[in-house]
């Protein structure tokens, strides 16, 4: 029983995603625009600070992730958004299925189209500031395992700005505190390596929020939906 | 008591300007906050009783009228 | 016992509570004006000059109870959004919501003051220290909680959804404090350490003690002061605010 429960659970989860990625592929130009965003902002530093190849090795972990964190922000306000304009959040918040899982399935969904193209692209970015290849494997390692904590997190942001005025601006007003950690250990991860301490202790740190933030960030978010909705 | 006079107190051993500039920020901030509540808290109550007050004007006009409340609608 | 809880939860209405909490202001108020007057006098008249920082160190008095608040206030914020999201309450989410912003009031004075402090000090107004970053995120933990409140219209879902955001960031603050003392005791390197803290005079330490019971009580007061506003903007429709406005005419 528990086990048909637990496959049941999955199935669903698969279901949504599918779902949240069929849609998501009618709107390839927002996937496409926050990668542009993210390909803009990168290389906007090296204009703004010089191109000395030392002082961008230097910046190069923390400019790419608070790209990754920004470009990231942009897509968020959609997560829920639609679904609440043409009524299916409220469908899906009356479903039998826990509204948690739902949310996990939405979160998985908003990574592979957000957090997956940003790590997939990095190294390419890592390339202009002169990362070595070592550090661009742990750039883009890093940003794999970091940018599902982001997804997580920020789903609870949407979900609490859901429908509220000005809720782009507020969205990161609310989120990006709670980024921090994240970019404290992703960028750390990718520092270490450049200084040869090893990324070992960050990658499994980033690992642990990582799996913190979206196994337990979508039952906060469930909550502030259902408030939405109310 | 520790001081020797009063400008020795003022100048706090050459951190005047520190300890000062601290203190002052702290005073006027923690003064003003409960200044502004009550501002806020008086300006409340003198809304709430003009909006009840012409509620029960209205109330006794449209007693004595009988069509007095329709064509404000 | 039975009798104490029906009691505590007549309180628990804004009607009630609203002339309460008037009553207990100006106690409030006298307390923190006692423990205020005796925590300044024993800090910048009876303390004796430290010995490695000179008179500078007497921003200590005001600098640590203006952190100790900012900390303690979103607790119990978080403490109050809580009971408001499993018992539905409504004082409790007006509670929340008056604490918000002299928490906010406090965690900016910690910083102005440790800049202040920290400038004869160390020479720099702002090192990026584990506790100076901690409390720079704290209070954009408030400035969200404040601009999310004020954005959503309806009172009850604002309540709830600044209840939802309180109780994440007072998950997520001992993971920021570990993450951002784990950074910079990467960064930082020999610099200044703020940890290393001096050994307090017993004189100094009652100092700190009684001004933070002042700030302490100054919170209380001015928190049940926004509060009664608070109940009455939002009940301004019911019969007892009309009652309690137009009796004393």
């Amino acid at each position: 029983m528990n086990c048909g429960w637990v496959s049941r659970m999955l199935k669903l989860i698969r279901a949504i995603i599918a779902r949240d990625l069929r849609l998501a592929m009618r709107r390839r130009t927002d996937i496409v625009s926050a990668l542009f965003f993210f390909i803009i902002v990168v290389s906007l530093f090296p204009l703004g600070v010089g191109p000395e190849p030392e002082l961008l090795r230097k910046l190069a972990p923390g400019v790419l992730w608070v790209a990754a964190l920004l470009a990231t922000m942009l897509s968020l306000p959609r997560l829920f958004a639609d679904d609440h304009r043409d009524g299916t959040l409220e469908q899906l918040a009356l479903a039998p299925q826990p509204l948690g899982l739902i949310v996990l399935g939405k979160v998985l969904a908003h990574w592979l189209v957000s957090g997956l193209p940003l790590a997939l692209l990095a190294p390419v970015l890592g390339l202009q500031f002169d990362l070595a290849s070592d550090a661009l494997w742990v750039l883009t390692l890093s940003l794999l395992i970091g940018t599902p904590a982001l997804s997580g997190i920020g789903a609870i942001g949407a979900a609490l700005t859901l429908g509220v005025r000005g809720g782009g601006v507020l969205l990161s007003l609310l989120v990006l505190p709670l980024y921090i950690p994240v970019l404290i250990f992703g960028a750390g991860a990718v520092d270490a390596t450049v200084t040869g301490l090893g990324a070992q202790a960050h990658m499994s740190l980033l690992g642990a929020l990582a799996l913190a933030g979206v196994f337990f960030a979508p039952w906060p978010t469930a909550a502030a939906l259902r408030i939405a909705l109310e | 008591m520790f001081w020797n006079s009063f400008s020795e107190f003022l100048a706090m051993g050459n951190h005047g300007v520190y300890v000062w500039g601290s203190f002052g920020v702290m005073a006027i901030t923690m003064i003003l906050e409960p200044v502004l509540l009550i501002q806020g808290h008086k300006g409340l109550i003198a809304r709430l009783k003009r909006e009840f007050r012409a509620e029960k004007s209205d109330r006794s006009v449209e007693r004595t009228t009988p069509f007095a409340g329709q064509d404000r609608q | 016992m039975s009798n104490k809880l029906i009691n505590w939860f007549k309180f628990a209405s804004p009607q009630a509570f609203y002339p309460l909490a008037g009553r207990m202001i100006p106690w409030f108020w006298a307390l923190a004006a006692l423990f205020g007057i005796a925590g300044l006098y024993i800090g910048f008249l009876v303390a004796p000059t430290d010995a490695q920082q000179g008179e500078g160190y007497r921003i200590i008095f005001l600098h640590v109870p203006a952190s100790w608040m900012s900390m303690f206030i979103y607790l119990v914020l978080a403490f109050w959004a809580g009971l408001g999201l499993a018992f539905n309450f409504r004082l409790s989410g007006m509670m929340a919501t008056a604490l918000a912003p002299t928490g906010a009031l406090f965690a900016f004075l910690s910083l102005w003051t440790g800049a202040l402090w920290g400038k004869p000090m160390w020479g720099t107004w702002w090192v990026w220290d584990a506790r100076l970053t901690s409390e720079l995120i704290l209070l954009f933990l408030y400035v969200g909680f404040i601009a999310l409140q004020s954005a959503i219209d309806d009172p009850r879902r604002a309540d709830k959804a600044g209840a939802v955001l309180a109780l994440v960031g007072v998950v997520n603050v001992p993971i920021i404090y570990f993450s951002v003392k784990w950074w910079n005791t990467l960064h930082q390197g020999s610099s200044v350490s703020l940890t290393k803290s001096p050994s307090m005079a017993t004189t100094m330490l009652w100092g700190m003690l009684l001004c933070a019971l002042a700030c302490w009580m100054y919170a209380i007061a001015v928190a049940l002061m926004r509060v009664r506003t608070i109940i009455l903007e939002r009940e301004r429709h019911t019969d007892w605010v009309r009652d309690e406005l137009t009796s004393k005419e």
